[in-house]
């Protein structure tokens, strides 16, 4: 018998910061403006709050992944905290909400805020205009523990390097065409058109696309998603505290957290499957729901490939089917068989780094998605990571 | 900007290096055969110890691969081909290299290819060119640097 502890857990608000390129805020300012907004949204105050949880925590020379941890919140805002967590080992970023999801279970805390905050587009911005770009003083080696030890060396300096080899196997082992990557970013920039809070919201046509510059194939510039400055927080509470909420919360129904395959970026046996198929594996495993029952999928979008990664790593999709599954556009739109990103994602909202998707998906289930409402969500799943990180999980409107 | 090297350690310096002597060295298991990449101090399949740094061949397949054209630091020379390698020893023992001496738009997924170095400070980093069944030779380009 498994006991499925996560439905203990729901999700009693969510808050964000302004989005946008080049804010010139700190990650701090940004974090208290998305944590004071998501326990505001839950009908809580500060004084509720009594755990914090982040990803991947406070990292140095970050170049604005990593600006903020969890010390410099609970001091910022003066909580005080029976249980905290940040770090980066963890099943992706949603890695941080799992966290909580288990304290708040097992009784270490009652309120939890998550917050996911980055600063790369101020932090990108900086470094290129300094004179002494980050990297450049002394030639630092990369470390031995460095997820990318066995990539740096041969210049694999970016996700799109390494994601673009999967993509790359994938269209040939089953014939994923551009095309088809290409729908996710104009169907996206289509929902981004509907959030007020998207960085890119003009029109994307399918000849733009293919005739921007590429990146590295088969990843061309808008394959790829844009870096902001943004914060964004949910408040996770434990089930019993449902009375002292402002609005019926979103249960949690499943999470996917495993990771049985090899934690790499290139020793995976499949390398045409990332450990998403293991999380979400899991994540089907402890819940009677199947895929037929989702309303809406907001699924991590880094890159346009990732969706087709998680739409057959969530069993939506068979093995290379995904490709064909969004050709036209159709199933994936409003009033498709499975809108994808409402908000517009990482590709046209811009990089809130895995919890924009979880916020959107909590927006649909309250139905507080405004012009992008899905009419009558009431099951979603979010995803976030790509490679050897992955975390997934079911969400039910109250 | 020059190219960023790995941190050398007891446990990774025989990849990194052996190709000093013209020969990579990978880690295998000496009790079950197993090759174990990257190298740790016991065998994930038989959770024997005895590691033992072991000559490979130098053949491999293009498992996959990309051609990159962004320009992501001052010193890079585009495009060049990241590739996944997988080494003839054995199903999935995989390295993450550069496709050298041809050119990207002839790189292609199972190609069969085979080992040269290029050395830099005391690393001499395992890259790959077309095996057309002679010596690999040295690199001359596609480097990405």
């Amino acid at each position: 018998v498994i006991r499925i502890g996560e439905r203990d857990a729901v999700i009693s608000g969510v808050g964000q910061s302004t989005i946008g390129r080049r804010l010139g805020r700190s990650g701090v300012d940004l974090s208290v403006e998305a944590v004071t907004r998501a326990v505001d949204h839950a009908g809580l105050t500060l004084a509720d709050i009594d755990g914090v949880s982040t990803w991947p925590g406070y990292q140095p020379n970050s170049m604005g992944m990593a600006p903020v941890g969890v010390r410099d919140v609970k001091e910022a805002l003066g909580l005080e905290v029976d249980w905290f967590c940040g770090g980066s080992e963890t099943p992706g970023q949603f890695g941080a909400v799992f966290n909580a999801v288990a304290a708040v279970a097992a009784g270490f805390a009652r309120h939890v805020v998550c917050f996911r905050t980055v600063t790369e587009a101020t932090s990108i911005a900086a470094a290129r205009n300094s004179p002494n770009p980050a990297g450049a003083v002394d030639r630092a080696r990369v470390p031995a523990g460095s997820l990318l030890h066995w990539q740096m060396p041969f210049d694999a300096r970016s996700a799109a390097n390494i994601l673009g080899m999967v993509a790359n196997l994938h269209m040939h082992t089953y014939g994923t065409t551009r095309a088809q990557l290409g729908q996710i970013a104009c169907t996206l920039r289509e929902h981004a058109a509907r959030n007020p809070k998207a960085v890119y919201r003009t029109p994307l046509t399918m000849d733009d696309y293919l005739s921007a510059r590429m990146i590295s194939t088969p990843f061309g510039l808008y394959d790829c998603d844009v870096p902001v400055d943004a914060s964004t927080a949910v408040v996770i509470s434990a089930a019993g505290c449902a009375g002292d909420l402002r609005r019926p919360p979103v249960r949690v129904e499943a999470i996917g957290s495993a990771l049985h395959g090899r934690d790499s970026w290139d020793q995976r046996a499949d390398l045409t499957t990332m450990a998403a198929t293991d999380a979400a594996r899991m994540l089907w495993r402890r819940t009677d729901l199947k895929p037929s029952d989702l309303d809406l999928a907001t699924l991590y979008d880094g890159f346009s490939f990732l969706p087709l990664a998680w739409l057959e790593a969530l069993a939506i999709c068979g093995p290379g089917e995904s490709g064909p599954f969004v050709e036209d556009g159709r199933n994936i739109s409003f009033g498709g068989t499975l809108p994808l990103n409402p908000h517009g994602g990482q590709l046209s909202e811009g990089r809130t780094h895995g919890f924009g998707h979880l916020h959107e998906a909590c927006l649909q289930l309250w139905g507080e998605a405004g012009d992008r409402q899905v009419p009558g969500a009431r099951v979603a799943v979010a995803a976030a990571g790509g490679g050897p990180l992955a975390g997934c999980i079911l969400l039910t409107s109250g | 900007v020059p190219r960023t090297l790995p941190e050398l350690t007891p446990e990774n310096r025989h990849v990194w290096t052996s190709g000093a002597t013209g020969r990579l060295l990978i880690s295998q298991c000496a009790a079950c055969g197993y090759w174990v990449h990257p190298p740790g101090p016991v065998c994930p399949r038989c959770r024997v110890r005895g590691i033992t740094p072991r000559e490979v061949s130098g053949r491999g397949t293009v498992a996959t691969f990309t051609v990159n054209h962004q320009p992501w630091e001052p010193g890079l020379t585009m495009p060049y081909v990241v590739a996944i390698v997988e080494l003839v020893e054995q199903a999935g023992l995989r390295l993450t290299t550069n496709i050298v001496n041809c050119p990207p738009e002839q790189v292609r997924i199972g190609m069969p290819v085979r080992l040269t170095f290029v050395r830099d400070e005391d690393v001499y980093l395992p890259m790959f060119a077309p095996d057309d069944g002679e010596s690999a030779g040295t690199a001359v380009d596609g480097t990405g640097r």
